[in-house]
């Protein structure tokens, strides 16, 4: 197997409030996540999931509150939070290949000035195997389809070996192959004991195949089991005018984002 | 007819006389190890510059060096430990003024670049033979490097050189992935700040063969040739460096033989490597493009 957390990976999310560009996005969120944990993040957009994801791994400062990982503060376990970016912040131009991109997983546990080394090379192979991309290794990065380099950011995540998983829209814009790649990786990760956490816009899915669900809204409307969080009354908090309940099935109309 | 025809020998003479005559000079043996440097150098670290958007800034640095050489020269001190001084100064600045975004990195970058530009003429306009003087330090005077700048040259480039291989996968997570750099915990501020050092140094060293008018083109050319040739950083970095020496090289001798200015001799051949590689490079060349 990939990933054997040294730990059960628990995280604690306390009264933190984070600004982007200055004006606060997130403000006095709160909850906890238990170890193995799966979690859908669902809200309207600019409800700030992607800001919380960005203060997760430490890339924007906590004007307030605390982070704790394995109850320690941010930044005590250098390599166990995996983020899996949105496509659009990642440039394709740049000259790496896949395997490139999955060894730069493995930098963490490297550390400064040492070379990759046999396992390193193994836990790439075992990665893109995974994924099943281990023949698009020697590709350039943006010869890849949308799915397939999605794919190649899971199994650079998978070669991070974190405790706790960050993704970022990964059911928006692929094909259903790579849909179907990752609802399985989420499912071996279980096993493994690994907290995943992912954005999505589908509720459908969030509700059935995720443990729990955050809805956000720049600050938290409702967390816990989907049937709990997933009522009309929280749904109309966070998604406004936006949300209609037909034959029980909760639908957003959020295909075109209010500028 | 036989007579105007030289003996095949003779040709290779010809070429043999062509490739050592200038050689025999010993400031022509200083100049092409120093054009080499310098366009190796530049060609690597460019590759940086190419891919992170940073040619801007290197053209502003070039130009902000520019009092601290006039200083260096006014007070008979060593130029390029004086250009040095400026360079990491201008460099430092740059990321304190857009590290707060209070404003955006590019206006940074031009405030202080037309304001060390403006102040290095007037420092050099006080003296006697400003013409000669600014002439050789906007253009390079590649024929007049001293065995002294030789060795400074050479441990410089050594250092800047060392430094992007033992720091090429960082180089490469904050260039390619600032959100890993930050979950990996790398110290992303400093290392941005050591690249724009390296790129201070670079360009100080550059000084004397291209000058500061034209190292923005040895710093983007060859690496931007490079990017079209390969889709592999490492491989980028050995193409463009290839291509920086290449340059350098035969614009010398077409100095020497044609009596052009070295430095722009060098940067216009590098160029017509570039445009030969825009038009026919495997997949991404034009032409190449045109046949699909």
């Amino acid at each position: 197997m990939n990933i054997i957390p040294r730990e059960p990976a628990h995280l604690e999310i306390e009264n933190i409030t984070v600004a982007y560009n200055g004006t606060p996005v997130l403000r006095d969120v709160s909850f906890r996540v238990p170890h193995g944990t799966r979690v859908a993040i669902v809200g309207p957009n600019g409800a700030g999931k992607s800001t919380l994801f960005k203060a997760l791994v430490g890339l924007l400062p906590l004007r307030a509150g605390r982070v704790l990982i394995h109850g320690l503060p941010l930044g005590h376990h250098l390599d166990c939070v995996a983020y899996v970016p949105q496509r659009e912040e990642v440039d394709w131009r740049f000259p790496v290949t896949v395997a490139d991109v999955v060894m730069m997983g493995r930098y963490g546990q490297l550390g400064w000035f040492k070379r990759p080394g046999k396992n390193d090379y193994a836990s790439v192979a075992r990665a893109l195997a995974q994924m099943n991309i281990a023949e698009l290794a020697r590709q350039p990065i943006g010869d890849l389809s949308g799915g397939q380099q999605q794919r190649a950011f899971l199994a650079r995540a998978l070669a991070q070996e974190p405790h706790i998983l960050l993704m970022d829209e990964p059911f928006t814009g692929v094909d259903a192959a790579t849909q179907e790649a990752t609802l399985g990786l989420l499912d071996q990760l279980r096993e493994q004991n690994v907290t995943v956490m992912v954005s999505t816009h589908d509720l459908n899915l969030a509700s059935s195949r995720f443990d729990q669900v955050l809805l956000l809204n720049r600050q938290v409307i409702a967390f816990g089991l989907p049937k709990m969080v997933f009522t009309a009354a929280h749904l109309a908090d966070a998604f406004g005018a936006r949300v209609m309940q037909l034959d029980g099935v909760a639908v957003v109309d959020d295909c075109c984002p209010p500028e | 007819m036989n007579q105007f025809i030289p003996h095949p020998s003779s040709f290779t003479e010809i070429g043999m006389t062509f490739l050592f005559e200038p050689l025999a000079y010993e400031f022509m043996q200083r100049g092409v190890i120093a054009s080499v440097i310098v366009g190796v150098l530049c060609a690597v670290i460019g590759c940086y510059v190419v891919l992170r958007g940073m040619a801007f800034l290197g053209d502003a640095m070039a130009h902000a060096i520019l009092p601290g050489v006039a200083l260096a020269y006014l007070f008979k001190g060593d130029l390029l430990i004086g250009a040095l001084a400026a360079a990491i100064l201008v460099a430092l600045a740059i990321g304190f003024f857009s590290r707060q975004g209070t404003i955006k990195e590019d206006t940074a970058i031009g405030i202080l670049f037309a304001a060390m530009l403006s102040l290095g003429v007037a420092l050099i306009s006080t003296i006697k033979t400003y013409a000669l003087d600014l002439t050789h330090i906007l253009f390079g005077n590649v024929l007049g490097v001293s065995i002294n700048d030789l060795i400074l040259t050479g441990a410089l480039a050594l250092i800047v050189l060392v430094t992007i291989i033992a720091l090429f996968k960082e180089f490469l997570v904050i260039s390619f992935d600032p959100v890993l750099a930050a979950t990996l915990r790398l110290p992303a501020e400093l290392l941005r700040n050591v690249l724009l050092i390296l790129l201070a140094l670079t360009i100080v060293i550059s000084l004397q063969t291209v000058g500061v008018g034209l190292v923005a083109a040895m710093l983007v050319t060859p690496a931007a040739t490079a990017y079209l040739l390969t889709r592999r950083l490492a491989m980028m970095m050995v193409i463009a460096a290839s291509i920086g020496a290449f340059s350098s090289i035969a614009g010398l001798y077409a100095s020497f033989y044609s009596n052009v200015a070295s430095g722009a001799a060098v940067v216009l051949i590098a160029t017509i490597i570039f445009l030969i590689a825009f038009l026919f490079a495997p997949a991404r060349g034009i032409v190449w493009r045109g046949r699909q």
